[in-house]
């Protein structure tokens, strides 16, 4: 069963999309990712999948928009600058509903910025960067486990919703080397009448668009559109508690500074701190209803939120709160990540003040 | 049908019957109908992918009837790189305008031809963007006037026309290159013969298929159709000559 080994969190996601069937991937180098594209060119005579390098990210992206919608099972994985140049193709994607997995493994911004972790492009990966009302589903890996469990996950979401799915991953996961458990090969058998592949005399001509020129057919393609995305904000939420039973102080957070805010928790505990953490695992679709649940205890004093970021993620927090308790932020940018210490001590100045 | 009369002439099957939207005189509805004359004697209609990127033929679809994919403007070449790649067996074409293939989808328009993604570009030059009321386009003439270079465009300012067959010709791994026209029944004839031939090398593999049409855009061009075939015998021919640019077996040019 499946297979133990000591990988790169970029290596493992590349090795977990060629275990889960991977068709197609079509990227752009840049660092801290371009170790997927470098494995799976390694990688390539073993297996069948088609490989190109293409000349951009606007190329990439489109390359996958044709290949989805050729039936295939595809991905591209980029760091932010590409992300940034991906946005109006999957704009493009989420439109015309075509299943693939896109990667971002954050990097400081903005403009060129800095090639260290950060969490930068919440906004863009949660709010649909590209123009139009769309959504992608967001996966937030925190391990190089989660690397590899995100992408098998993210091809199967993307598939079963027809619809991108991404992982929002950090420099520092991407870059990190952790023990992984790989699954054995999934069995991958495309089911996808909907695909074009050349019109057969069975069936009418399969057509591919995000152009609906008429206003009332474009109302009805963001209704059917909106009506997948609230049956996946039903189905898909995903979360992970640590200690949150009888917390009184509640910290948010994902990814790499999760990780740290675990050992807050731990921190905390130990000198007598009721805190507890709640991890988004998707950030689209964001865990809302816990968030109210939790800020409409009366045990629950305040939220904060942590991110290597100015402050993205907790104006959803405030969002699903609405008002309810107080909720701060603590935020290192530039990729600098936060020690276990300093946001300790934020927390002990927000309790006093309290 | 009448008695003591029949059929020599009628619409490809591979053709919906849809009205087209082209304008009157617009060489867009022609080329639809020969390639889709092409599929239909190729017998390839249920091997057929077609790419149309934003310009007036991205409602395409609506009238070629194989299965098709709309991409956004300028990223036909990828589209189809990634369609052709995924589905070797297949036909791919990408139908593209030259403000799509020229100007904004150039690198991967270059970038395509220099791999030698085996799929056929067709490339409407009609030197203008049709779709968005007439602006110049990277194959607007010298002089020319459009909505955005009212005065005629002023090549010391926005340069010269591009050249799309010239350079696409010298991709070594590019097999096949032929700027064709039908404005007359004469080049036509020769244009369908084209687009077999893109088609055939297709088939073989060989490598990239670039067929360009001078193309015409009376509403762009703000004259009649008439008055759109003179321009191209006047204006367009001396500066975008027809012909082959590159064959496989034959010498370049
Ligand atoms: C990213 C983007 N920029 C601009 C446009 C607007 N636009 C639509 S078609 C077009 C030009 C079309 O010209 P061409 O490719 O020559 O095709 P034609 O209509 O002449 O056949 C432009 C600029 C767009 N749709 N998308
Ligand atoms: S605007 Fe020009 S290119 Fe477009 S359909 Fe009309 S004549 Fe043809
Ligand atoms: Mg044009």
């Amino acid at each position: 069963m499946g297979e133990t080994k000591l990988m790169k969190g970029n290596e493992a996601l590349a090795e977990a999309a060629i275990r889960a069937g991977m068709q197609g991937y079509f990227g752009y180098p840049i660092t801290p990712q371009s170790e997927v594209i470098e494995y799976l060119a390694l990688e390539e005579p073993k297996h069948n999948y088609v490989l190109l390098q293409a000349e951009s990210e606007v190329a990439a992206i489109n390359m996958v928009y044709g290949a989805a919608a050729a039936g295939s099972r595809v991905m591209t994985t980029t760091s932010s600058p590409g992300f940034s140049l991906m946005q109006e193709g999957l704009s493009y994607i989420a439109c015309a509903e075509l299943p693939c997995v896109t990667v971002n493994v954050c990097r400081g911004g903005p403009g060129l910025g800095t090639i260290q972790p950060s969490q930068g492009d919440y906004f863009q990966a949660v709010r649909g960067g590209g123009h139009g009302d769309y959504q992608l589903i967001v996966l937030a890996p925190n391990s190089v486990q989660e690397m590899v469990d995100h992408t098998v996950l993210g091809f199967e979401l993307a598939d079963k919703y027809r619809t991108p799915a991404m992982l929002l991953s950090d420099g520092a996961i991407g870059q990190m080397m952790e023990k992984v458990d790989l699954p054995d090969p999934i069995p991958y058998k495309p089911d996808k009448p909907w695909a074009t592949t050349g019109k057969t005399p069975d069936r009418e001509r399969n057509i591919i668009t995000s152009l609906y020129i008429k206003s009332e057919v474009m109302e009805k393609v963001n209704d059917r559109l909106q009506a997948k995305y609230q049956k996946i904000t039903d189905n898909e939420v995903r979360f992970e508690e640590y200690h949150l039973d009888d917390a009184e102080v509640v910290v948010m957070a994902y990814g790499l500074s999760s990780r740290i805010c675990k050992k807050v928790v731990d921190l905390a505990r130990e000198s007598g701190i009721k805190m507890g953490l709640l991890r988004p695992i998707t950030l689209w679709p964001f865990p809302e209803k816990k968030v109210a649940e939790l800020a409409s205890l009366d045990r629950v004093k305040f939220f904060f939120s942590v991110e290597m970021s100015v402050g993205q993620m907790v104006q959803d927090i405030r969002l699903a709160a609405e008002g309810k308790k107080p909720i701060y932020f603590y935020g290192r940018k530039g990729g600098i990540v936060p020690t276990p210490d300093e946001v300790l001590e934020f927390a002990r100045k927000k309790i006093e003040e309290n | 049908m009448k008695e003591g009369y029949e059929v020599i002439y009628k619409r490809p099957a591979a053709l919906t019957g849809k009205r087209m939207h082209y304008c009157p005189g617009c060489f867009h509805s022609t080329i639809h109908k020969m390639l889709m004359e092409v599929v239909q004697e190729m017998d390839v209609q249920d091997k057929t992918i077609g790419i149309c990127p934003v310009g007036c033929s991205v409602f395409a679809y609506d009238y070629l009837d194989v299965d098709m994919q709309q991409a956004a403007h300028g990223r036909a070449a990828a589209v189809a790189t990634a369609v052709k790649r995924m589905l070797p067996d297949r036909f791919v074409f990408s139908y593209q305008g030259d403000g799509d293939l020229a100007a904004i989808g150039t690198a991967e328009t270059i970038h395509a031809c220099n791999r030698g993604e085996n799929f056929t570009f067709i490339f409407i030059n009609n030197g203008i963007y049709g779709m968005t009321g007439g602006q110049m386009a990277p194959t607007t003439l010298d002089g020319q006037k459009t909505t955005t270079s009212p005065y005629g465009r002023d090549t010391s300012k926005v340069g010269m026309p591009l050249k799309m067959c010239e350079i696409v010709s010298q991709f070594e791994k590019v097999a096949y290159v032929e700027r064709i026209t039908c404005n007359t029944p004469a080049n036509s004839r020769k244009a369908k013969r084209a687009l077999k031939k893109a088609f055939e090398y297709q088939q073989q593999g060989l490598g990239t298929t670039f067929i360009e049409v001078a193309s015409n855009c009376p509403s762009g061009w703000k004259c009649t159709p008439e008055e759109s075939l003179d321009w191209l015998k006047d204006k367009v021919f001396p500066y975008y000559p027809l012909g082959v640019f590159k064959e496989p077996g034959k010498p370049a040019k």
